[in-house]
């Protein structure tokens, strides 16, 4: 299935969300990804990955309280699904070998 | 909501909630609503501006709402599936689609013929600009003396002027009068144009274009007249005709002003020449009756209203001047009603028209004739797809199971039918095109009628081949529709289909009633008819020859003298009308206290001789005249009501023309004289000596067997004295018999409706008895194996069909009776009554005719070989 495989951004909209414990809905989201990787990111797009790794079965959301700033509306606070959590884990060992199998003199000289 | 100030515009917000999912529209629209707080620091432009870009890019697939586009898709993929379906269920029954094809097509030409009929109707002088603006002022006449009450399109030019005069609000009031046909002489050249007379305000009420001529000053000055240009192209090669002076009489006219040809489509009559009414007023101003409150008889006044004028406002003037005028007067009263130019035509059965004029009372008549034809054709559908459907069982089933809706399957079977009344729309309008000619020459009777094709027309059809399609396809659809998948599929022989049954016998009852009563109301229309024209009317009108004078200038002396010298020609008169041919003069005479109005007509002494009057005492007048009194033949009647027990007593006494003075001597007492046609009641009626050589008519008794040769006699004698006027000759029995030509349309029109409806409940007929003994072929079988005898199965297969015309002959003969005898034939002052050789030969016609269609099918279903059926069984 094509789906198993996270692509790049997905990727790191997963691991935001992880990151970010309980306090992972849209907003929040695209705040941290620009804090930290330095990317301005749309609403849109992030939008629409979350929808898809809903549908994908990696995250899971729920509806949390009403908010003045809202306008009254309630927010959608996501976690990560266990078959997210293992995607996620096998990303990571899939990079760890391949990082293992690059001998160190590859980088000399960047550090 | 404190919000709002905070938030974003709400039409922004409703952009979003219009598209969004609902399981994603919360938290979205949340999400925006948080950026936009943030963006608030920047400026509430900028802000509303991003919200607003946000809203539209997050227009995307996966947040649009599906569920509707999916269904549509859905939805034409399955109307595809629907009218492959269609199509092959009307290829694969030939006879039930063609019986309905055919059935709607005939139905369907008349439907057409009556939408364009009435588009055309409703475009009456819809040309006009200021039509809103323009109303035409109509009397009611009540006469206190009798109760008659007469509705007139006709007013006076009294109430005209002092609307213009006295009364704020009405910007321009225009008078009309119709039949100022003259002949005019210019350049050696005579000829006579159709005109009619009309203030200044012609043009600035109607929209007539102008081509010459200034239109606000043309009709203003008397003696003035303004030509069209089919009436230049008479007088004129090149040059102008506008200064030009034609001769009329010892009166001179100047032409003011060329217009163009004036369409079809107006009220107005059609019309060469305006003469300006000045004209009229002119000649008339000595006499006291022209402009006068009770003078109502001639004129046609129209109002513009100011912009801000309601119609009201003017509704209260003519109340107000009718209420005072009429406490003035002791034999009758006048009020007004205003009618909108534009909704002259059709009209409400108004007397005294100007020009072309369509009651609605007909058109609602055509209109019901036509429904009832529409009615017949589509139950024929209904019945047949009913009877038919139990064919179709096992595919309503299919698709049931397979998950197809009620809606569905109803929208499936009305598509069938909408499908069959396009096919059949097609074929009506070639049928439309062969019967357009004869229903406007018979039916409309009107030249100003043309039918012709419009555009728009096309969406007219479309919509009428569907509503026809619902109202034909939506009982088999329902019926269809609402069976139970699991009862179809489980044993389809065993469905109850039939508790249709009883409808299904009531449609055919209503479609032979309704042949049969048409059949009848053509029997009986031609029956009257022929009863009108050969009925004694008290005088001689075979082998007469009535010639119009047109000219009352004419020497008729000299033409008499010049047609006496034909030998065919044996006897001349004069008159001053026709009786019998529907027109009618009155005059009010006096003897000794009592005064009487009479119908009466001015004939001289020939005449008398010439129509064979016949006299219960006395005899006709003298050939000569006296100077001081005139001689005049009264009937029964003014003897009873002047009170003369016997007629004898009569004879000699002298009565008093009220109009103009004159003695007059009773000579005779005729016998029955028929002076109106056989609709309008007998009055009192005389014939009144011509003692001022006043004539209208000659009246010719010819003997000739070659009519041709001798009329072109009779042109030629004509010709020697009149130069100008066309010969007008018509033999008298024609021109008594165009006094009925009304019943003679309404017998045609009944013929051609009732062979429509009867060639349709005939096809239907058919359809059924096949499908019936279809359906019953294998207990025929049976019964045959189990000895049943020919006689015995006919009689079985057909009882139904004959209990059927049994009830709607029922029907059909007390309504047709009841309807001719208490409305139609009332109007007829001598009428046929009704009985069974009226009622009965259309109604055995149709039996026998649907009777022999059963028969063959029940025959051939009897006949067959009960073995050939049973052995697959």
């Amino acid at each position: 299935m094509k789906g198993t495989n996270l692509g790049e951004f997905e990727e790191i909209v997963l691991l935001t969300i992880a990151s970010l414990l309980t306090e992972a809905y849209s907003v929040n989201i695209v705040d941290e990804i620009a804090d930290i990787t330095g990317r301005k990111t749309k609403l849109g797009v992030v939008h629409a990955v979350l929808k898809r790794l809903e549908d994908k079965g990696l995250i899971t959301s729920e509806l949390g309280e009403p908010t003045k700033e809202r306008g009254g509306r309630r927010k959608r606070f996501f976690t990560v699904s266990h078959t997210g959590k293992v995607s996620l884990m096998k990303a990571k060992e899939q990079r760890d070998k391949l990082w293992n199998n690059i001998p160190e003199l590859v980088f000399q000289g960047i550090r | 909501m404190k919000e709002r100030d905070h938030g974003p515009p709400r039409w922004m917000d409703r952009i979003i909630e219009f598209y969004c999912r609902k399981d994603l529209l919360e938290d979205l629209q949340g999400d925006l609503h948080e950026y936009y707080a943030r963006n608030l620091d920047k400026s509430r432009r900028k802000a509303n501006l991003i919200f607003f870009l946000d809203i539209l890019k997050f227009c995307r697939l996966y947040t649009i709402r599906k569920p509707k586009l999916i269904g549509q898709m859905t939805f034409f993929n399955l109307m595809q599936n629907y009218f492959k379906t269609s199509v092959r269920s009307i290829a694969r029954n030939k006879l039930f689609s063609s019986i309905n094809i055919v059935g709607l097509a005939v139905s369907m030409s008349i439907g057409i013929l009556m939408i364009t009929y009435l588009s055309q109707l409703f475009n009456y002088d819809e040309f006009h600009e200021k039509k809103e603006l323009v109303y035409k002022i109509g009397t009611h006449y009540t006469d206190l003396d009798d109760g008659d009450v007469i509705d007139l399109a006709s007013t006076s030019v009294y109430i005209g002027d002092l609307l213009k005069k006295d009364y704020p609000g009405i910007e321009d009031v225009l008078t009309l009068q119709g039949w100022a046909d003259k002949d005019f002489t210019f350049n050696d050249k005579t000829l006579q144009l159709d005109g009619i007379y009309g203030s200044e305000s012609f043009y600035n009420l109607f929209s007539f274009e102008m081509i010459e001529g200034d239109p606000a000053t043309a009709l203003i000055e008397p003696y003035t007249i303004v030509l069209t240009e089919s009436a230049v192209e008479k007088f004129f090669d090149d040059e102008s005709p506008v200064g030009q002076v034609f001769k009329s009489g010892e009166d001179l006219y100047t032409i003011t002003g060329v217009m163009k040809d004036m369409p079809s489509n107006t009220h107005l009559p059609s019309f060469e020449m305006i003469e300006s009414f000045a004209t009229r007023r002119q000649k008339a101003k000595d006499s006291k009756g022209f402009v006068s409150w009770g003078n109502v008889w001639n004129y046609h006044v129209y109002l513009l209203l100011e912009e801000n004028t309601s119609i009201e406002t003017v509704d209260n003037y003519l109340k107000e001047i009718s209420s005072e005028e009429n406490a003035k007067r002791d034999h009758y009263t006048l009020s007004f009603d205003l009618v909108n130019l534009a909704h002259l035509v059709p009209g409400t059965g108004k007397s005294n028209n100007i020009g072309p004029y369509i009651n609605w009372t007909d058109i609602n008549k055509l209109l019901v004739l036509t429904a009832i034809i529409l009615i017949t054709a589509c139950f024929n559908y209904t019945n047949l797809s009913v009877a038919r459907s139990l064919r179709r069982v096992k595919e309503v089933g299919v698709r049931k199971v397979v998950g197809a809706s009620k809606k569905q399957v109803l929208s499936q079977f009305l598509l069938e039918a909408i499908l069959i009344s396009i096919i059949a729309l097609i074929l009506a309008f070639g049928l439309y095109l062969l019967i357009k000619p004869e229903f406007i020459r018979e039916v409309v009777d009107s030249e100003s009628v043309e039918l012709s094709f419009r555009i728009n027309h096309v969406l007219w059809y479309f919509t009428f081949a569907v509503l026809i399609g619902v109202f034909a396809g939506l009982l088999p659809a329902i019926i269809l529709s609402r069976l139970k998948a699991i009862s179809i599929l489980k044993d389809a022989s065993r469905l109850k289909l039939f508790k249709g049954l009883t409808l299904r016998e009531v449609l055919i009852v209503f479609q032979f009633t309704v042949s049969m009563a048409l059949i009848i109301s053509a029997t009986i229309s031609y029956r009257q008819y022929e009863f009108s024209i050969n009925y004694d009317l008290g005088f001689r009108s075979e082998n007469v020859l009535n010639v119009s004078l047109r000219d009352t200038d004419l020497d008729v002396e000299l033409l008499k003298t010049e047609l006496e010298k034909i030998p065919e020609v044996l006897d001349i008169s004069t008159a001053i009308m026709l009786p019998g041919t529907q027109s009618m003069y009155m005059l009010d005479v006096h003897y000794q206290e009592d005064s009487l109005g009479i119908y009466y007509n001015r004939v001289d002494a020939e005449y008398l001789r010439l129509h064979e009057i016949s006299y219960l005492v006395g005899g006709g007048f003298p050939l000569e005249r006296k100077d001081s009194l005139a001689y005049i033949v009264i009937d029964e009647k003014i003897c009873e009501k002047f009170g003369f027990e016997k007629p004898e007593d009569a004879i000699g006494e002298i009565f008093k023309n009220a109009n103009d003075g004159r003695k007059l001597q009773v000579s005779g007492v005729m016998k029955d004289y028929q002076y109106a046609d056989l609709q309008n009641t007998l009055g009192p009626t005389a014939l009144v000596q011509n003692y001022d050589d006043k004539a209208y008519y000659l009246n010719i008794l010819v003997k000739s067997d070659n009519m041709i040769e001798l009329m072109d006699k009779l042109e030629g004698a004509w010709r020697s004295v009149d130069e100008v006027h066309p010969f007008e000759a018509e033999f008298y029995d024609d021109q008594l018999q165009q006094a009925y030509a009304e019943y003679k349309t309404m017998f045609r029109l009944f013929t051609f409706l009732s062979l429509i409806a009867i060639s349709i409940s005939l096809m239907g007929l058919l359809g059924i008895a096949v499908f019936t003994t279809e359906a019953r072929t294998k207990e025929i079988s049976v019964r045959k194996v189990l000895g049943a005898s020919e006689k015995n199965l006919i009689y079985i297969l057909s009882k139904g069909f004959i209990i059927i015309l049994a009830i709607s002959s029922l029907i059909a003969i007390p309504l047709a009776y009841y309807v001719f005898d208490t409305y139609v034939l009332v109007e007829f002052r001598e009428r046929i009554t009704i009985g069974p050789t009226e009622l009965l030969p259309g109604v055995l016609l149709i039996i026998f005719v649907a009777l022999a269609t059963i028969g063959w099918q029940t025959l051939r279903a009897s006949k067959t070989n009960p073995a050939d059926m049973l052995r697959n069984e």
